[in-house]
């Protein structure tokens, strides 16, 4: 199903699901930077900024029109939704000789996630398969998952260090959403909403809306192709799962350990890093014990610690498990590619490490050879 | 959406360990012990040969620890555990009648069934045996479907060694062709001195029709397959057993990847064909 | 049973020698036997002798001061024990001791080594063979350092 919305549809989105205690999350401006966050009115969305990203490099500058959404994607990504970075899984208590645990059941609300990118949309399809899809699920993850409801919203302005068209994640949602809505400035300021589920088109049926036309669905198409061909193909994706297997001693990995301060940054912005790890964390009485998951990153040292040591010691080996899980063995262990292209690992690596770039550098000499 | 995700969804039941109860402690070396472990409640965990469980001290932490029973005659679980770090040290000390968390079993299993009408050479290093026991234990109790049956056994020393009698009461009773060295004998050892690798040449097997089983540190795992592949041995019939470290011990917690395999989900058994290039990369 | 020749023409340690040069080697060589438990040589003792072990297995035991004696290596089957015949002071640097019946071939150390001195070809040849034997033993011991067993955590 689709229809035009007008700009104040956008008020009467987060109106409406506010009135059914639903919480609203979506990009807001903080601290210079586009964030996520629960607003109460659309007001509150980034209207009239953009952002100008590079190699660990963001700010936000100003438009000259009142596009709502006319921004790539900032710091953060719906996983802190899902995935949330600690999470208390069981209280075990010590009693009657036993153990007791003890989950965490309080009720909690419905949530919209109100402005999804393409990108994330399939980094949410992906961290589905790893949580959800295999013989074991996270059950937080998935109690998460169940109560959110996602707004995707098409790409217009890729910034300079997107390449989900590389990796054919964007910049326009195919499926993986509830609604989705694409901001059309040409011409009158409008959004082409598209339905994805029975649940989107309950919603789209509660708003003030126009009969989208022939003109409208061309307007918005033109809006992702657009950004398709701006984009470019930065990263070549074909092979790429053979190349890295086949060069995991490339003395390109020297020159990124040299650069790389295994910081942790581009784990901790990814949207598909899915790593955790689990504290065990006590009272001074000693009679009870939690158990917490909370983010971790390839990139400590402790990570792959076990007794006689940790098995990546050196920042180029961490570095290389990071770079091929991503974009080679994840598609071993999960049957997709664990990359979308997003660009966030290079803005915000501070070193301006780019993923495309190292990638290319390893291509090279394989090309070379031939 | 969420209802595929859900009618799709593995298992949710997988993070709560199960109050278990020490019925039985021994010390095997100086800093090695075996524990016999019953369910406070409910029915107990069977492991199968080759599966691990993630063994819980309370507010210490887990640990993946190899099942070591011998379910063909017992349901007990048992566990040896070599005290390491901070959690192995806590369930060391664990003494009779307290309670530990176990859950599992997790991981795949050696592939013992299949090796039905062929010779099966198990070769153990250090505590590398308990792992082991459970599909030494299947070949015992079904003795007469497979070939010959040899247990190579090194340690670096005889006081390293664990099972020790009971070893030696199989080599009595059921007919396996058992050979055992150190690295460094003792003012009473009177057996063979040097590598276990020593004792793969004369070893008694049909290396045309045979299944081999290698546990120990990955060190000696990769010197032991070497050695097997030089008996001609093909490297799909060399089973090996990885360690790495484990947090979720179900695949959603990524630590435990080497390459493209998660150990404790296409793990921990593997054959050294599926295995070799990517233990050969250092660090990775 | 095979042929003393044979033996010792199938044996490692000897591939490649010229047909002449095994005659001389087979000359200074003899059958033995050993019984378990039976003593061959003690540190010290003059090494005028090497063994091929066809049957059984011979222990390397160190006399530790205070203690009982370690053993610290054993010799089985198909292999070559004793080098020191070669190498001066030509002295046995360990207790060796048959642990269970043996059978091996005894060459005449000195005899093979006096022949060396003036046939130099011969000389290089046994060398050359005997060093790939002592090197063997030396990886093999190195390996055992490293305890690939993981006893030591650190």
């Amino acid at each position: 199903m689709r229809a035009v919305l007008a700009p104040e549809a956008l008020e009467a989105i987060v109106d409406v699901l506010r009135r059914r205690d639903w919480r609203v999350i979506a990009p807001t401006v903080r601290d210079k930077a586009i964030v996520y966050e629960e607003i109460a009115s659309a007001a509150e969305l980034p209207v009239g900024w953009k952002d100008v990203q590079g190699p660990g490099s963001y700010r936000l500058e100003r438009r000259d029109d009142e596009a709502r959404f006319g921004y790539a994607v900032g710091p953060q990504s719906w996983k802190r939704e899902l995935l949330a970075p600690s999470v208390r899984l069981l209280q075990i208590k010590r009693t009657n000789g036993s153990l007791e645990a003890a989950k965490d059941d309080a009720e909690r609300k419905r949530t919209a996630f109100f402005g999804v990118r393409p990108c994330e949309v399939a980094a949410i399809k992906i961290q589905d398969r790893v949580l959800v899809g295999g013989p074991y699920a996270d059950e937080d993850y998935l109690a998460r998952r169940k109560r959110s409801f996602i707004i995707a919203v098409n790409c217009g302005e890729p910034a300079a260090n997107c390449f989900c068209a590389s990796m054919g994640t964007g910049p326009k949602a195919e499926d993986g959403y509830d609604l989705v809505l694409t901001e059309i400035t040409d011409g009158s300021h409008r959004f082409l909403a598209e339905t994805g589920t029975d649940e989107g088109a309950e919603l789209l049926a509660e708003l003030a809306q126009q009969p989208a036309t022939d003109a409208d669905v061309a307007a918005a198409q033109a809006v992702t192709d657009g950004a398709r061909e701006r984009m470019g193909i930065t990263l070549e994706r074909e092979g790429v799962h053979e190349l890295l297997l086949d060069n995991l001693e490339h003395p390109r990995y020297d020159d990124v350990a040299a650069r790389c301060l295994a910081c942790t940054n581009c784990t901790l912005a990814c949207p598909t890093c899915f790593c955790t790890t689990i504290d065990d964390v006590n009272d001074l009485s000693g009679e009870s014990a939690g158990r917490v998951r909370r983010w971790d990153s390839c990139f400590t040292l402790q990570y792959s610690e076990m007794h006689g040591g940790g098995t990546r010691r050196e920042t180029k080996s961490r570095y290389r498990q990071w770079l091929t899980h991503k974009l080679s063995t994840w598609h071993d262990q999960f049957d997709t590619l664990g990359c979308v292209g997003c660009g966030r690992c290079i803005t915000w690596c501070p070193v301006g490490i780019d993923i495309r770039e190292e990638v290319a550098a390893i291509r090279a000499t394989q090309e070379a050879k031939s | 959406m969420a209802q595929t995700l859900t009618e799709t969804a593995g298992s949710l039941e997988a993070m709560t360990p199960a109050p278990y109860r020490v019925t039985d402690k021994r010390q095997d070396t100086y800093d090695t012990w075996t524990f016999e472990l019953e369910p406070v409640d409910g029915a107990p965990i069977v492991p199968k040969p080759g599966q691990f469980n993630m063994l819980y001290a309370f507010g210490v932490g887990e640990v993946p620890i190899s099942n070591a029973g011998n379910f063909q005659t017992d349901e007990r679980l048992v566990h040896t555990i070599r005290a390491v770090g901070a959690v192995t040290k806590a369930l060391c000390a664990a003494e009779v009648g307290s309670v530990i968390g176990v859950r599992g079993p997790f991981g795949n299993t050696w592939p013992i069934e299949q090796a039905v009408g062929q010779d099966v050479v198990f070769v153990a290093g250090g505590i590398g045996l308990p792992p082991l026991r459970p599909a030494i234990y299947h070949v015992i109790k079904n003795r007469s479907d497979y070939g010959r049956f040899v247990l190579l056994y090194g340690a670096r020393t005889p006081s390293d060694m664990v099972f020790l009698d009971e070893v030696r009461g199989w080599q009595r009773e059921y007919d396996v062709d058992l050979d055992l060295i150190v690295d460094v004998g003792d003012t009473d050892w009177k057996g063979k001195v040097g590598l276990v690798t020593k004792l793969i040449p004369p070893a008694n097997f049909d290396a045309d029709d045979a299944k081999a089983f290698v546990v120990g540190p990955e060190i000696m795992m990769r010197f032991v397959a070497q050695g097997l592949i030089n008996r001609e041995l093909p490297p799909e019939a060399i089973n090996i057993s990885l360690e790495r470290t484990m947090r979720c011990g179900v695949g959603l917690c990524g630590h435990c990847q080497i390459g493209p395999t998660l150990v404790c989900r296409d793990g921990a058994c593997y054959t050294w064909d599926q295995v070799a290039d990517f233990l050969a990369v250092k660090e990775l | 049973m095979k042929t003393l020749d044979t033996v010792i023409a199938e044996s490692p340690v000897f591939a490649g020698l010229t047909q002449e040069q095994l005659e001389f080697i087979a000359g200074c060589a003899q059958n033995v036997h050993f019984e378990a438990g039976e003593h061959i040589a003690k540190r010290g003792d003059a090494a005028d002798a090497f063994y091929l072990i066809r049957i059984g297995e011979i222990a390397l035991d160190v006399d530790v001061p205070n203690k009982k004696p370690v053993r610290i290596d054993t010799v089985e089957a198909g292999q070559v024990l004793g080098w020191s015949w070669l190498i001066p002071p030509y002295q046995w640097n360990y207790d060796v001791t048959a642990t269970e019946l043996v059978r091996a071939v005894s060459f005449d150390g000195a005899c093979i080594r006096d022949k060396c001195a003036s046939d130099t070809v011969l000389g290089f040849a046994l060398l050359m063979r005997f060093s790939q034997v002592i090197v063997g033993r030396l990886q093999a011991t190195r390996l055992r350092l490293l305890d690939i067993y993981g006893t030591d955590t650190h």
